[in-house]
């Protein structure tokens, strides 16, 4: 019997995208479009009425739901949207009531967290009003956004990665990478 | 028996246990025939039920009634994981394979516990699990196929664990993920898709053992212009749900497999209404074309996600004087379904609520379309309270049947109830499609004056009556196996414990906590005249998700840990 591996459609498609990229960029590099959120990204609306739209700071209110969110590439115009590890959530909170990481990450009470869970990857789309938690619909792990993303239920092993932000001339913009590894690992 | 004595029993059983473990060569492996797969050894355990009729029973005796009591570990096996371990050891002779969370897997020597090979794989880092966990592996020839959470389906070297094929069965980019143990049958080898909260199509597809070329592929929506097309509005087929997450049944007579169906997406009926064939359905499914010959839908227009996934028993029990060639399913529904079944068609014969269930108000005597109280369906934008939970009066863990004594032993979930809202949902390829509002506790409640929620129950097939029911504070998720030693066997409590019952009275007759909560599949097998109890502990997925609910509720925390072992036993002195 002979070993045989076969690509998969994903693969495939991705040997596809790398091809028809690779003139302009050098071998190692990956579509702008999967790479994490870069110092200096704008924030943009993700899924809705509004997608793509750039989400400007008076768009957040205090303490609501928080909103789908993913950066954008301000010289190119491209939004971050080929990972889903890429996803985003941000809100408004008192800033007052942060912790001191929360605090030196956040513009003007906004905040962002990774919206994949760290236990097994799934979308946050879930949120505790009264506690102002995230929660995970999968498993029901829950995190504090106002202390760093930290577990206050559920089995997620890790806290949220923050991404921090700043506000630029009136725009809400990435200050920083991700603070943490976004989503699940894997166990060995 | 003086203190003396029983030290020195205690030290000959030590050394008797002692002398079974030591090293001995693995005989060369025997391969996995069809003509074993469809009359399997009463040694071996070659299958996710240990026969293709699905009744996880076992006509080992050398562990019984009268001797259990007498059960101690013999050896154990730490996979270093955490998560819902829920894979039936399966076992050729002296060789088992076992499968873990993120879809390792291992070969053991059944006799020693040691280790052969680890398959470990690399997941994509970007994955989502909706539930960690996997069932198991089919064996053929010289193989072991396991269904991954990434969407492949592998097939590894029986003996050295290299790998020989793997294919990619859907893109798990697109919310498409499996599960299950997947099945043989017909020189093909079978699996079905999760996803049914991703807005996935569901279907069931076969591969050729040896190659991994996929021979037929059927989906469990039917396209435009297909049977049943007409149970769809619109677009509402392309993204419906109605996954196939645990393995099938085979009746080799018929050449047919059968599978149950699971929820149509998004959870809400009211955005697709009809029927929406064939979810939450059990269907057949010729193993020589992929051709759906036959199908019964146990409820329509799902809004409950009662997935009516459990491996459909394929059982002969006596109606009105006269053998009927049957299917027997404890739905998700909480109702006990008997039907029958022919080359080309299933037809219903009776059904029993075995929990409480509040939503269905009639059966049709002669279809078994039930009726519903409209109050307890809910809606988009319309909140409504029923019971049994979404996770129904047993979710996936399966019964099993013991022919001798005629019982069927169902693990049921009492006295659980859930509040379901529906919202509008709007589908983005592997993202959640579920449409449901958030709710307090998770949407989850007990009912008033409750005094218990887990049962292990037993039913005669023939008088289609319950005989006896075992009762247990916490939830059960516990699989099920029967023994031809008047024996049940069942972990799935949050106390860690798994059980052996008389499967003629209920009464436990040994428990033994284990390090985590015991949500495997049992089976059990024989080497050299030994007969051996296996089964998997480790917590997680929805047993441990409902735990996490249930303490909202009650407002009190109950810690179940987790990490998987394999614990096997076999009778001391």
């Amino acid at each position: 019997m002979t070993a045989k591996k076969t690509l998969s459609r994903r693969e495939i498609c991705k040997i596809g995208l790398i091809a028809t990229v690779a003139l302009p960029l050098s071998a190692h590099a990956q579509p702008a479009n999967r790479a994490r959120p870069q110092r200096g990204d704008q924030i943009v609306f993700d899924g809705g009425d509004m997608a793509g739209q750039l989400i400007s700071p008076e768009q957040l209110t205090l303490n609501a739901q928080p909103v789908a969110a993913l950066a954008r590439d301000p010289d190119s115009a491209e939004i971050r949207d080929g990972s889903r590890l890429n996803r985003l959530m941000v809100m408004r909170v008192d800033p007052a009531t942060l912790s001191t990481p929360t605090l030196n990450n956040s513009a003007d009470g906004i905040i962002a967290y990774s919206a994949i869970c760290t236990h097994t990857g799934c979308d946050i789309t879930n949120w505790k009003a009264e506690e102002l938690h995230m929660a995970c619909p999968c498993h029901e792990s829950e995190f504090d956004v106002r202390d760093n993303g930290k577990v206050v239920g559920g089995p997620a092993p890790r806290p949220l990665a923050m991404l921090p932000l700043k506000i630029e001339d009136g725009e809400l913009r990435v200050a920083g990478a991700f603070k943490g590894s976004v989503g699940f690992q894997q166990q060995f | 028996m003086n203190r003396f004595v029983h030290t020195l029993a205690l030290l000959i059983t030590t050394l008797a246990v002692s002398t079974t473990l030591s090293a001995q060569p693995l005989p060369p492996y025997e391969a996995v025939t069809a003509q074993r797969l469809q009359a399997p050894e009463e040694d071996n355990w070659l299958m996710y039920r240990g026969t293709y009729d699905a009744q996880g029973y076992s006509t080992l005796d050398q562990i019984n009634a009268e001797n259990v009591d007498k059960l101690k570990m013999v050896w154990s096996f730490s996979t270093g994981l955490r998560e819902g371990h829920q894979a039936p050891p399966i076992v050729n002779n002296e060789y088992m394979y076992i499968t873990t969370p993120q879809n390792h897997l291992l070969a053991l020597n059944a006799r020693t516990g040691e280790l052969l090979w680890r398959y470990q794989r690399y997941l994509p880092d970007d994955l989502q699990q909706f539930h960690p966990t996997n069932r198991g592996v089919a064996l053929y020839e010289n193989l072991v196929f396991m269904a991954t959470v990434d969407a492949y389906l592998v097939a590894l070297d029986a003996v050295t664990g290299e790998l020989v094929w793997e294919v990619p069965v859907e893109d798990y980019y697109a919310g498409y993920y499996m599960t299950l143990a997947p099945l043989v049958a017909d020189g093909k080898v079978m699996v079905g898709v999760s996803g049914g909260e991703m807005g996935i199509r569901g279907f069931v597809a076969a591969y050729d053992p040896m190659t991994g070329e996929e021979l037929w592929k059927r989906y469990t929506i039917p396209a435009p212009g297909e049977p049943g097309s007409e149970s769809w509005p619109g677009d509402t087929w392309k993204t419906g749900g109605v996954p196939v997450w645990i393995t099938g049944s085979y009746d080799p007579e018929l050449n047919m497999t059968y599978w149950g169906t699971g929820n149509g997406g998004p959870w809400m009926g009211d955005v697709r209404p009809g029927d929406n064939l064939y979810s939450t359905s059990v269907i057949a499914i010729d193993a020589t074309n992929g051709e759906i010959t036959a199908h019964h839908q146990y409820h329509w227009n799902d809004s409950w996600d009662w997935d009516e996934v459990s491996t459909p028993m394929l059982i002969d029990y006596q109606r009105d004087g006269e053998t009927v060639k049957g299917i027997v399913h404890a739905g998700r529904n909480g109702y006990l379904w008997f039907l029958n079944r022919t080359a080309d068609s299933i037809g219903f014969e009776d059904a029993t609520p075995y929990v409480f269930q509040e939503v269905f108000t009639s059966i049709d005597p002669v279809t078994g379309r039930p009726e519903y109280d409209m109050s307890k369906k809910p809606g988009t934008g319309k909140p409504a309270d029923f019971c049994p939970s979404l996770w129904g009066g047993k979710d996936w863990p399966p019964e099993a049947f013991n022919p001798e004594l005629r019982l069927l032993f169902i693990p049921a979930n009492e006295n659980l109830c859930s509040t379901v809202e529906g919202e509008e949902a709007e589908y983005s390829p592997g993202r959640a499609y579920m449409g449901r509002a958030e709710s307090e506790n998770g949407g989850f409640f007990i009912r008033e004056g409750a005094e218990h929620i887990g049962e292990l129950q037993a039913w005669n097939v023939d008088t289609g009556k319950r005989v006896w029911t075992s009762t247990f504070e916490s939830q059960n998720w516990g699989p099920v196996l029967a023994t031809a030693g008047n024996l049940v066997f069942m972990g799935g409590t949050n106390d860690r414990k798994f059980r052996a019952f008389d499967a003629r009275t209920g009464e436990v007759l040994w428990e033994q906590p284990t390090n985590s909560g015991v949500i495997g599949v049992p089976v059990t097998y024989r080497i050299d005249g030994v007969q051996y109890v296996a089964v998997l502990s480790g917590w997680g997925v929805d047993a441990q998700r409902e735990q996490n609910l249930i303490n909202m509720v009650r407002e009190k925390q109950t810690y179940v840990p987790q990490g998987g072992v394999l614990w096997v036993f076999a009778l001391g002195e």
